[in-house]
């Protein structure tokens, strides 16, 4: 190590800069200039987030050494526009809705920028050509590419109408300037003075016993303040032990996995994690660490996992549910079974009976922003073992409450003691729900008296954050003459990796929940094995179970002589119809939405022609599929405050991945009957508001803005107590309408917001805070319908997408463009699991932790996802709005299965449809 | 990332000397594509990393009097894409480099190291096999030169020695009526590496449909990028006809020897190249306007 001096001019500022050999570009622009806006998706070159333009052109900050740069010119997100003027192109972006997490945002404007520089007015192919090297996760990149064009060719921005109500308008994100400027602070922008930086030490092995760990040569090190290992996290509360059981994540397995004690049981489970003064020192610490392994066997794929002379991999695991328990161990961790109605009797019914099994690999979120979190442990409080002072966690996750109640019952931290404040955050899509490093960094914290930070890699986060399990389903359908389904049985077969906890049961019950079926019968397995432990993905377990269900009723539909979508027209839930488990729905929109399918063009119209005149081998297909998601709710809880001037500020339990704040904006702008532009919204911390669940399972719309809803109905409520007493009338006569509250059948002006909010603090009335929260509510189930055209190439396997188009019911659309966004981002994540996604394994250990190879659509391998929006508003929800985000994941797949067997007569029953796949299904092998 | 340390020398003569006296391994970086990736996973672990981008003999990208390409090992893929002579003179080799990663990629990439690292997916291998390039070497006794044919040794080896620093890739000048075509079979459309990749290169008799010269060569199917000579024999001096090209497109499968990897397996991969070698040739033929 040998440090050097570089001068560099960034943004047009000359610094005189200290670097070392191995600093990245990337490195000296975020930690030592501060220039956050800079991100790190990945550290090799494979995501394009760290775009920055050296001497004009774009590359990779990760991938350049800061030594390099002596002498250059860098511009960063931050040099992009002069002052607080946004260039046409940040612009853009906002009109067009051409981000949602943003982490992507800067890298995409940058490279943007440059090719738009050379290529002043391009294609569509070659806006998608020159973007190919930054990934997005969360918009499918269709408004991505629409922005870049708009701004190209001069483009006016989508209408918005000035007035009238802000549900159904297409209003700019709330967050939208610090998003294109690089301003919005992510997970790993938190930085604390005296800030150490962690690394964790993590498994080779899929199984193997720690024989020996040692880490002194590692702790004497210096500049290294402080290691964790397994035995140094304290043990659970008795209580705590007690209620594991019913926790979404059990707390007693969630413990265990957060450092491995005697044994570990996936590749790249934690096994120790060192703080030092800098992230190169924790690096050499961990290689420092002496390890010894005793290689076990490993149960690997899920079906040899159940096999009864598998390796274990807890030798004490009992399977529980509704088979015959046994005493003896087993990697089934549970069977649970669910049905109606009598299924021999209705495949005696049955005039075409179809029997077929779907596999499917897991699959990760692949959100681009790396976990990443800061702890501080009050220093001048903690030392006693079991004592501890305030703890302030700032993380990126999907969920701030649960993430301290987590934290809180895994170090046994009374709640109180723990704030934590969450970050933006870069995608999640479930995978963010659960903390890995924070209860890590609160450990180290508290062990060294200094802020710890981890950042983990990309690497990393493909081995240890909780990825989509993989699953084996077979599905009996039976179905007389006359297109009805009259019974279904269904083995679901879900891996949870290293602990059980897969999403079988709720993949299983929406795989099957949009048809009426007169007797079905499901059971369902959570199977452990020696692969990272899975966690929630967009709709978890569902888009495994609409695979398989979804291309079995293709086939019947194709054995009846039914065209796909009469098919499900005819089997269709309708209100009233009983939901897996009996209780009957309520209002939903399946069948509107099957009625606008089967007249629109995408699905009655041709497939473009372009392909005929490709050659011999390549045929075109059409294929479609349906999706369906109950929809969570949980418990939510807003404030609406009225401010002095009469505007409001809203505060959220709920962080924002998507453009949430924007949407419960508007709710609590209509709810008011006041401009958007007198409503201001924040995400709180744990220390100011009420309990909320994270953001997950398509709620925050639904149930956080039906808590906005009633906070805002609460504020009202309390005003016109307020205003009768100024109007000296009783609070019934009171009317409240846009801002304005007066005496009902009186000409008198009345009192406007603004009055009572100068009143409130000024003339004695005091402070006016309305309250929203729930816990409970009905769901509103989503349904999605996606059609598709393939052009499958017979010679090679190769799967081209020519057309997509996904339909939804969404209730209501209470911001068309962040809706739009949700069907396109998940319906681009469902044609990645559908075709090219997927974890390769070798016993045991991943093979491709990395973007390069486990490869997530870019903006070429997708066309534009055209969307059609249905509305049938939910009972419930606020303004009739449904979530979205879940049930575009669901179809893709399926539907492209579909149209490959359309164009070729082969139907493909495993993910992901790799050209190879494709090639030894086509030559029947 | 494993430590290192840094020099840039501004000649080749400072650069040879380096070589020459420094003990531990020195790995020359040109774009850094390849091998930062490879320091930061742990991969490569050298003492020195010897940045190469400011030595002038590096960064040539000119034609001689003869009409071949002098192209300095370090010259970005960018560089040569945007270059109105190469894609006129080369389009074989504009296809390639146009292929690597994404544009961030391009602009630090070069060819020099696409063929360093080794790699027997390298994209700009095959077309540097087609055209008949050379490799100039400077050693240190003086600069070799030698066929890029004989440049391959292994997966991730190369016949350079560690004193030793490729210099510039020489493309010899085109000849009249011949064109050429670079197929690769990825996943992904972009941002990804071949599972197979084929690169045809068709000359033509002065007159008429005979095929005077044919060429292929072969990436990822072989420990190093190949020649599938005896596909290109039965084409040479006959008229290239539908089944004579199948014919050699299942002589080209035959000569690969590919394994079974995350990306692919071999008999897969052996298809593939029957699959690419017709569609290149088919295309090199597309661009001479034969009719078949
Ligand atoms: C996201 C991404 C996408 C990619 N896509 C592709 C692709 O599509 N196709 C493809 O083929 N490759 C691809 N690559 C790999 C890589 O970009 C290419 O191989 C590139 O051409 C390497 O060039 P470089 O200048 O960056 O080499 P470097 O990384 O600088 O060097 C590569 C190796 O060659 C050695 N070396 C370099 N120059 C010399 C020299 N003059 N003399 C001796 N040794 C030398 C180095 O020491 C090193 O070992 C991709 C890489 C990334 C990160
Ligand atoms: S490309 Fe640099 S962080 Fe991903
Ligand atoms: S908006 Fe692109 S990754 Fe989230």
């Amino acid at each position: 190590m040998k440090s050097k001096t570089i001068s560099l001019v960034v943004n047009g500022d000359t610094h005189q800069l200290f670097v070392q050999p191995r600093d990245t570009l990337l490195q000296v622009l975020r930690d030592t200039l501060g220039l956050i806006g800079t991100k790190e998706g990945c550290g090799n070159g494979n995501c394009g987030a760290c775009t920055v333009l050296m001497d004009g052109r774009p590359v990779n900050s990760c991938i350049v050494l800061a030594g390099e740069t002596d002498g250059r010119s860098i511009t960063t997100i931050e040099g992009l526009s002069k002052g607080s003027q946004l260039l046409p192109l940040q612009q853009a972006f906002i009109d067009y809705g051409g981000f949602q997490c943003g982490f992507c945002t800067p890298g995409i404007i940058l490279m943007a920028r440059a090719f738009l520089d050379r290529h002043p007015s391009p294609t569509e192919a070659e806006v998608r050509q020159a973007l190919a090297g930054n990934l997005c996760r969360c918009t499918g990149y269709d408004k991505v590419i629409k922005a870049v064009l708009a701004a190209a060719h001069g483009d006016k921005a989508p209408s918005r109408s000035s007035g009238g109500p802000a549900i159904g308008q297409r209003l700019p994100r709330v967050d939208a300037a610090a998003k294109v400027t690089g301003q919005a602070a992510f997970g790993a922008d938190m930085r604390l003075p005296g800030m150490l930086y962690a690394k964790v030490l993590r498994s080779p092995h899929a199984h193997a016993r720690i024989k020996r760990l040692d880490l002194t040569k590692a702790l004497a090190l210096e500049g290294v303040k402080g290691a964790v290992t397994g035995a140094d996290i304290p043990p659970l509360r008795p209580e705590v032990v007690a209620a594991a059981g019913n926790m979404y994540v059990n707390t007693v397995d969630h413990w265990k996995s957060l450092l491995a004690r005697d044994r570990v049981l996936h590749i790249g489970q934690g096994v120790a994690v060192v703080a030092a003064t800098g992230p190169h020192i924790a690096e050499e610490a961990l290689k420092l660490i002496e390890v010894e392994y005793e290689p076990l066997p490993v149960a690997g794929d899920v079906l040899e996992a159940m096999k009864p002379d598998s390796p274990l991999v807890h030798p004490d695991l009992l399977t529980s549910g509704t088979a015959e328990n046994s005493d003896r161990p087993s990697n089934v961790a549970s069977v649970l079974e669910m049905g109606h109605g009598d299924v021999e009797a209705g495949f005696r019914e049955s005039d075409v009976i179809i029997e077929e099994t779907y596999r499917t690999q897991m699959v990760h979120q692949g959100y681009l922003e790396p976990q990443a979190a800061v702890a501080s442990a009050d220093a001048a409080a903690c030392p006693e073992p079991g004592e501890w002072g305030r703890v302030t966690v700032w993380t990126s996750t999907q969920g701030h409450f649960d993430a301290r109640q987590s934290l809180c019952d895994l170090l046994s931290i009374p709640l109180s003691n723990v704030k934590v404040v969450p970050t933006e955050i870069g995608g999640g899509f479930g995978g963010k729900m659960t903390v890995w490093i924070e209860p890590l960094c609160v450990l180290l914290s508290q062990r060294t008296g200094r802020p710890v930070k981890i950042v983990l890699t990309r690497e990393e986060v493909f081995q240890a954050t909780g990825p989509g399990s993989p699953a084996v389903i077979t599905i009996k359908a039976g179905a007389a003459k006359d297109g009805k389904l009259k019974a279904l049985a269904g083995k679901f077969i879900y891996d949870a990796g290293a602990y059980p906890g897969s999403p079988v049961m709720a993949g299983a019950t929406s795989g099957i929940g949009a048809y009426r079926l007169p007797n079905y019968k499901i059971e369902c397995y959570d199977v452990v094995t020696n692969k990272p432990w899975v966690k929630a993905y967009r709709a978890p377990g569902t888009t495994q179970a609409a695979f398989a269900v979804e291309s079995h009723m293709d086939a019947m539909a194709e054995a009846l002589g039914l065209d796909a979508v009469e098919f499900r027209r005819r089997n269709a839930v309708a209100e009233g119809d009983p939901m897996p488990g009996d209780r009957p729905y309520n209002r939903i929109g399946f069948g509107l939405l099957l009625d606008k399918v089967a007249a629109h063009p995408a699905w009655t119209g041709e497939i473009d022609g372009a392909s005929r005149n490709k050659g011999p081998s390549i045929r075109p297909g059409r294929g479609m599929a349906c999706g369906m998601w109950f929809g969570a709710v949980l418990t939510s809880s807003a404030q609406a405050a009225l401010n002095g001037d009469g505007s409001v500020s809203v505060s959220v339990g709920t962080p924002d991945l998507t453009g949430t704040r924007t949407g419960l904006l508007q709710v609590a702008a209509d709810t008011f009957g006041i401009p958007a532009g007198r409503v201001s919204i924040a995400v709180n911390d744990t220390d100011s508001g009420g309990f909320s669940d994270g953001s997950a399972g398509s709620r925050t719309i639904y149930s956080m803005g039906t808590a906005v809803f009633r906070a805002c109905q609460d504020a009202i409520a309390q005003l016109k107590g307020r205003a009768a007493a100024r109007l000296r009338v009783d609070a019934e006569k009171i009317d409240y309408e846009k801002g304005v509250f007066k005496v009902k059948d009186s000409a008198e002006p009345g009192l406007s917001l603004a009055d009572l909010g100068k009143m409130s603090l000024w003339r004695g009335d005091g402070p006016v805070v309305g309250h929203g929260s729930l816990t409970r509510m009905a769901p509103a189930p989503g349904f999605a319908a996606h059609v598709v055209d393939v052009e499958v190439d017979r010679d090679t396997g190769k799967v081209k997408l020519l057309k997509y188009t996904a339909f939804q019911d969404v209730g209501r659309a209470v911001n068309p463009t962040l809706v739009e966004g949700q069907m396109q981002g998940g319906a681009t994540q469902g044609i990645g699991w559908a075709l090219s996604e997927g974890y390769v394994f070798d016993n045991g250990v991943l093979q491709n932790p990395s973007f390069m190879d486990y490869r997530m659509p870019t903006a070429t391998d997708v066309p534009f996802i055209d969307t059609e929006i249905v509305e049938a508003p939910s009972p419930d929800g606020p303004y009739g709005a449904r979530g979205v985000g879940e049930v575009p994941i669901a179809p893709p797949p399926a539907a492209i299965a579909n149209a490959i067997y359309r164009a070729t007569g082969v139907r493909l029953r495993e993910l992901p449809m790799s050209p190879e796949r494709v090639y030894r299904a086509l030559r029947g092998k | 990332m494993n430590d290192f340390k840094y020099i840039r020398p501004t000649s080749l003569e400072q650069a040879l000397a380096f070589l020459a006296q420094t003990d531990g391994e020195v790995r020359p970086l040109a774009g850094g594509t390849d091998l930062i990736p490879q320091i930061r996973e742990g991969r490569k672990a050298p003492a020195w990393v010897m940045d190469i981008k400011s030595i002038p003999e590096l960064n040539r990208l000119e034609f001689d009097v003869n009409g071949a390409l002098h192209l300095g090992a370090a010259v970005p893929c960018a560089d040569i894409i945007a270059s109105d002579e190469v894609g006129k003179r080369f389009d074989l080799l504009r296809q390639t480099a146009s292929l690597i990663g994404g544009m961030q990629i391009r602009n630090r990439a070069s060819v020099g190291g696409n063929i360093c690292n080794g790699a027997p997916s390298a994209d700009t291998a095959p077309a540097l096999l087609c055209l008949g390039a050379s490799v100039h070497v400077a050693t240190q006794k003086g600069m070799r030169k030698s066929p890029v044919d004989d440049f391959f040794r292994g997966p991730g080896e190369t016949r350079l020695s560690s004193r030793e620093l490729l210099v510039e890739i020489e493309i010899p000048p085109a000849p009249p009526r011949s064109a050429g075509c670079y197929l690769r079979m990825t996943p992904r459309e972009e941002m990804d590496i071949a599972i197979v990749g084929v690169a045809s290169y068709v000359v033509l008799a002065a007159r008429g449909k005979r095929c005077k010269e044919a060429r292929i060569s072969l990436g990822a199917v072989a420990p190093t990028p190949i020649r599938a000579k005896k596909a290109e024999a039965l084409l040479s001096g006959k008229t290239l006809e539908a089944g004579l090209i199948e014919e050699a497109s299942r002589l080209a499968a035959g000569e690969a020897s590919p394994i079974t990897d995350i990306r692919g397996s071999a008999d897969y991969r052996r298809h593939l190249v029957e699959v690419l070698t017709r569609r290149t040739l088919t295309a090199c033929l597309q661009s001479l306007r034969v009719e078949m």
